[in-house]
């Protein structure tokens, strides 16, 4: 008797790709959103305070910068683990790109902010803006405008970067396209797949990114 | 339940760690110096008007630029072995990263050459110089001094990426303390020591190319 140990592909592997392919969206959405909001909060955080106080916030930047992610999210995964803390990978995932992309835009908002002239803020305070105002009508927009393009490539980031949480368990597209290699042993096609909808999800992102930056370059 | 942080079963896997560190940093150098020398010709096919050339060096860097570089990964490993190339952890590892730096890299150097004046290329052709010569005795070393900054970040990047490696069975730094946590369950300990020691090898880089760049690029 013959055991039949590989299946075929079948229509349904299509359906499965885009179950993942939803994955790596969602995973994205989340850690876009949550990153964005602390890296804000961080960039304007690192303009506003001074040397002493910006410290912690300047090592944990170069820490989730100069760490590899997988390391970054297996010590999160686990650490949770050791706090008790109820486990799930979507968001241990989550929380670990957060974090991740936090640093970059943080640093993208700072560079942002910091590269407003100084000139047009000496304008803005002399038209007789009080600082706050000179932040919320004059520094603000223009230096978040001008970070706009930077901000989209981390987004594409993030949407790569997703398939290492793959690691900690979350079945992504990546992680999805692999369990149906090990089921059929057809890896050019499943991976070509899976390669085509990485790129439906980052090219428009990209494209956009790229207009972005040929409309604000001054 | 309470757990114990136990740092001495990562002192024993020293030795092993170690290997593992020496085995990322030879992958992101090499794959990084191999990137950039194979940048070079793919930025300035891009720089043509049309033809194959051109086609060919966009589909490279948009390819590595809009694809997980673990994916890349499994490309090399995974997909290759259907038409009978059966590459190891390695190879694979070794010729994604190589891929993705030289895609990257490109789009680096793109940026470099738009920032070298045109006249410079004309004044070197007017002197005689063919063009293979103008680039690589006029163009290219004004070019390197302006994306030295960028090229050392990319080089980062590729040591991080070297850790993704690991997931194909490459005992690289990561591979190391996953093969370890599998054995000893410490997987909180190896992976906080481990991301210390790709935090120093990232700074130790940095500081080198900072103090090089002090050597090389001052007049």
């Amino acid at each position: 008797m013959q055991v039949q140990v590989f299946s075929g592909l079948a229509p349904n592997d299509l359906l499965l790709l885009a179950r993942g392919a939803w994955m790596t969206v969602l995973m994205t959405l989340a850690a876009c959103a949550i990153g964005t909001l602390l890296g804000v909060l961080a960039g304007l955080a690192k303009v506003a305070l001074g040397p002493t106080l910006r410290a912690p916030l300047d090592a944990a930047t170069d820490a989730l910068r100069s760490v590899p992610l997988l390391v970054q999210l297996t010590l999160l995964y686990a650490g949770l683990g050791i706090l008790g803390l109820p486990l799930n990978p979507f968001t241990a995932g989550a929380i670990g790109l957060s974090l991740y992309a936090a640093a970059y835009i943080g640093e993208i908002v700072r560079g942002g902010i910091l590269a407003v002239p100084i000139t047009l803020r000496k304008a803005a305070r002399g038209l007789g803006l009080t600082r706050r105002q000179e932040y919320v009508h004059v520094v603000l927009p223009v230096g978040l405008i001008s970070a706009l393009p930077a901000w989209i490539g981390v987004l594409v980031g993030v949407v790569k970067d997703s398939a290492i949480a793959a690691v900690i368990g979350y079945i992504e597209l990546l992680r999805t396209a692999q369990i149906i290699i090990t089921r059929t042993q057809e890896p050019v096609i499943v991976l070509l797949a899976a390669g085509v909808f990485y790129f439906v999800i980052c090219y428009p992102v990209s494209q956009l990114g790229a207009r972005l930056e040929a409309r604000f370059k001054l | 339940m309470k757990y114990d942080l136990r740092f001495w079963v990562v002192w024993e896997a020293a030795p092993d760690l170690l290997r593992g560190a020496q085995v990322t940093l030879l992958i992101a150098v090499a794959t990084m110096v191999g990137g950039l020398v194979l940048a070079f010709p793919l930025a300035i096919a891009r720089r043509r008007d049309h033809g194959l050339l051109r086609s060919g060096a966009a589909a490279w860097v948009e390819a590595a630029r809009n694809t997980p570089c673990l994916f890349q990964i499994y490309a090399f490993y995974f997909g290759l072995g259907a038409f009978g190339i059966f590459l190891d952890a390695w190879a694979a590892t070794s010729l994604a990263l190589l891929f993705n730096n030289a895609g990257y890299t490109a789009e680096i150097l793109r940026g470099g050459l738009a920032a070298v004046s045109p006249n410079q290329m004309k004044a070197a052709r007017s002197l005689g110089l063919t063009e293979r010569h103008a680039y690589l005795a006029v163009i290219v070393p004004q070019v390197l001094r302006i994306v030295y900054y960028p090229l050392t970040n990319q080089f980062i990047w590729s040591l991080l990426n070297s850790s993704l490696g690991a997931i194909v069975g490459l005992t690289d730094l990561s591979g190391v303390a996953m093969v370890y946590q599998s054995s000893t369950f410490r997987t909180f300990e190896f992976f906080l020591v481990i991301g210390a020691i790709y935090f120093l090898m990232a700074k130790g880089v940095l500081g080198l190319a900072r103090v090089s760049a002090w050597r090389l690029f001052r007049y």
